[in-house]
């Protein structure tokens, strides 16, 4: 059932892929992650052996067209009940650290 | 709670007066305090609130009104499926308090059916495994054998209603996270067509394969369940516009000539030899009730698991972008120095568990620069292929048989490598990449080290068929005689 994997992965490319995903992760976790991902990774490659030449890919497997909905006017959700779960509010508002610094670069 | 019969029979004692809500109610609860410490089949209960909602059952009837088709029939819920008031976790410390502000549409159905939803029920985080090891507040174990696991990732809800916990139970199927722990758990799972149930407060693992599906002790069972939570819904655009079939009118007919198809690529020497042979059996049922069996090819059937881990961690990997400790969910506090990017990246990694990081440290790289062509868009071109596949065969025979799993319920802890996890969906997940429905049922159990271990059998059907795929169950309960087979859980429990 394992495969050879065509490459390897890194331990750079694999905190790379960490930090895109917004994960932090010591050193060993990364080590980890990255084995786990090669053997996955070498599994997943079992596709390659098919001939997808020319063919469309299906991104969702019941075929729709865009549905509109009328234009109505519907009760939104409770304001309240959704500020209950912030984890830190500023009267009626979500409060977040500091987005820019003094420069205005985030 | 009586266990001779079904929901239906159940609802009309409710709506005559020969039992109440409340005393079923009671009866599940009780069940539950006695022996669920061992099991853990329940995040939590909702005691309180699902007794005044039975109460209300009651009180209709006693007003001469009719509470619905489920009236007075407590239903167990996935931890995955938001309730207003009551809190979801996903199995995951990055939702551990998260009340959501409405009701899933499957709850709302549930409720406006006379149900009484009465408890959340443990899954894998995020609904991310098989085995129902990967919650972050504990395992589930197996009603047959307390030493192996449910199954995943709603073995809670298939646990629960083995256990008799309750007569049915909602879970959400990915790749075969209802279907899988059916089989493990000797109960009736279904995966519906994709969008035939609305996601509308399902917490989204994979956008394309999701799908709600009830856990029940037979199939007019989870028909009945089914026919409730299924239709369109304004809040999910995937939702299917055509009305739902009825599910229960025919359901004990059984089709003339019906065409079974049993792919060779489904009895393979990987199997369990009690699963080829509990199939061979199946296949001799379906004969001795005039059904023609078919031998039929799905050579993409070992693709199956490739395309998903692909496919699945992408969307996964995309959707869980939106815990990031700023609106809801889990916020670390932040060391000083440390800015925005920190508080993502501290909040995600203190509150996801590893598998979730995992997947989505895997659909980052087959989505990121460079990789996408080689891993999704090829994926997604086998997807394509996979769905026709089925299609094809489709046109040769009405249902395909075969084994829901490749074996009975496995050890806790036994399967330590993702990829052996992984491969415990090798007969499930085409299913949800192809969209069509398919249906675990039990068929028989094996003995081993001295426990009754459940065995079962899947059959699929294509898209939209879900009177064909649940009829031609029924056709095999009626004769297999499976039904309502359930654990003795004195003796499971006095043995753990």
């Amino acid at each position: 059932m394992a495969h050879e994997s065509e490459h390897t992965i890194s331990i750079d490319e694999a905190r790379h892929v960490a930090d895109l995903a917004r994960l932090q992760m010591t050193d060993e976790q990364v080590e980890s992650c990255r084995g786990d991902l090669e053997t996955i990774l070498g599994h997943i490659e079992t596709i390659n052996a098919i001939n997808v030449e020319g063919i469309e890919p299906l991104a969702a497997a019941i075929e729709m067209t865009n549905r509109l909905s009328p234009d109505e006017v519907h009760d939104p959700l409770p304001v309240e009940e959704v500020l209950a779960n912030a984890p830190a509010l500023e009267d009626r508002y979500i409060a977040v650290p500091k987005v820019l610094d003094e420069d205005g670069n985030n | 709670m009586s266990n001779d019969g079904g929901i239906l029979q159940l609802s009309e004692q409710v709506r005559s007066g020969q039992t109440t809500a409340e005393s079923v109610l009671e009866s599940c609860l009780e069940r539950i305090d006695c022996y669920d410490p061992v099991l853990g089949c329940f995040q939590n209960t909702f005691a309180d609130v699902a007794r005044e909602r039975a109460r209300e059952v009651d009180r209709l009837v006693n007003d001469g009104k009719d509470p619905g088709p489920l009236a007075g029939v407590p239903v167990a819920v996935k931890d995955t499926i938001v309730s207003r008031n009551e809190i979801t976790t996903c199995g995951s410390r990055i939702l551990e308090n998260f009340v959501s502000p409405y009701d899933a549409t499957v709850y709302t159905r549930l409720l406006d059916a006379g149900a009484v939803p009465f408890g959340k029920t443990r899954c894998d985080e995020f609904a991310m495994g098989s085995s129902t090891e990967h919650c972050a507040f504990g395992s589930v174990r197996n009603p047959w054998d307390t030493s192996r696991v449910p199954g995943g990732s709603s073995g809670g809800s298939a646990a629960a209603v083995a256990a008799g916990f309750s007569p049915a139970s909602l879970g959400s199927d990915t790749g075969g996270s209802i279907r899988q722990p059916a089989a493990l758990c000797g109960v009736v799972g279904i995966k519906p067509t994709y969008g035939r149930v609305s996601r509308y407060g399902l917490v989204s693992f994979g956008p394309s394969l999701d799908q709600v599906g009830p856990f029940a002790r037979s199939v007019e069972d989870a028909a009945a369940i089914l026919q409730v939570i299924a239709g369109e819904d304004v809040h999910d655009s995937t939702t299917i516009d055509t009305p739902v079939p009825d599910l229960l009118g025919e359901l004990h007919s059984p089709i003339e000539k019906l065409r079974v198809g049993v792919p060779s690529e489904y009895l393979v020497e990987g199997n369990d030899p009690a699963v080829n042979e509990r199939v061979h059996a199946a296949m001799d049922v379906y004969r001795s009730l005039g059904a023609e069996i078919i031998d039929v090819q799905l050579p993409l059937t070992d693709v199956g698991i490739a395309t998903y881990y692909v496919i699945g961690p992408a969307e996964a990997s995309s959707n869980l972008a939106r815990y990031d400790g700023i609106r809801y969910g889990r916020r670390a506090d932040l060391e000083p120095g440390e800015v925005l990017f920190d508080l993502y990246a501290r909040s995600r990694s203190e509150g996801f568990g590893e598998e979730v990081k995992r997947r989505i440290m895997l659909g980052t790289y087959v989505l990121s620069a460079g990789y996408y062509d080689a891993y999704y868009k090829r994926a997604l071109q086998v997807r394509r292929l996979i769905r026709d596949e089925f299609n094809s065969v489709f046109e040769q025979c009405d249902v395909l048989l075969g084994p829901t799993t490749n074996g009975p319920a496995f050890a806790l802890g036994s399967k330590n490598d993702p990829l052996s996890m992984y491969l415990c969906d090798r007969y499930t997940v085409n299913a949800n990449i192809a969209g069509i429905c398919g249906i675990s049922l039990p068929a028989g159990t094996v003995a081993v080290d001295g426990h009754e271990l459940p065995i079962g059998i899947q059959l699929q059907a294509p898209a939209l068929c879900e009177p064909t795929l649940l009829r031609a169950a029924r056709m095999f309960e009626a004769a297999a005689g499976y039904e309502n087979h359930l654990p003795d859980l004195k003796k499971t429990v006095a043995s753990s």
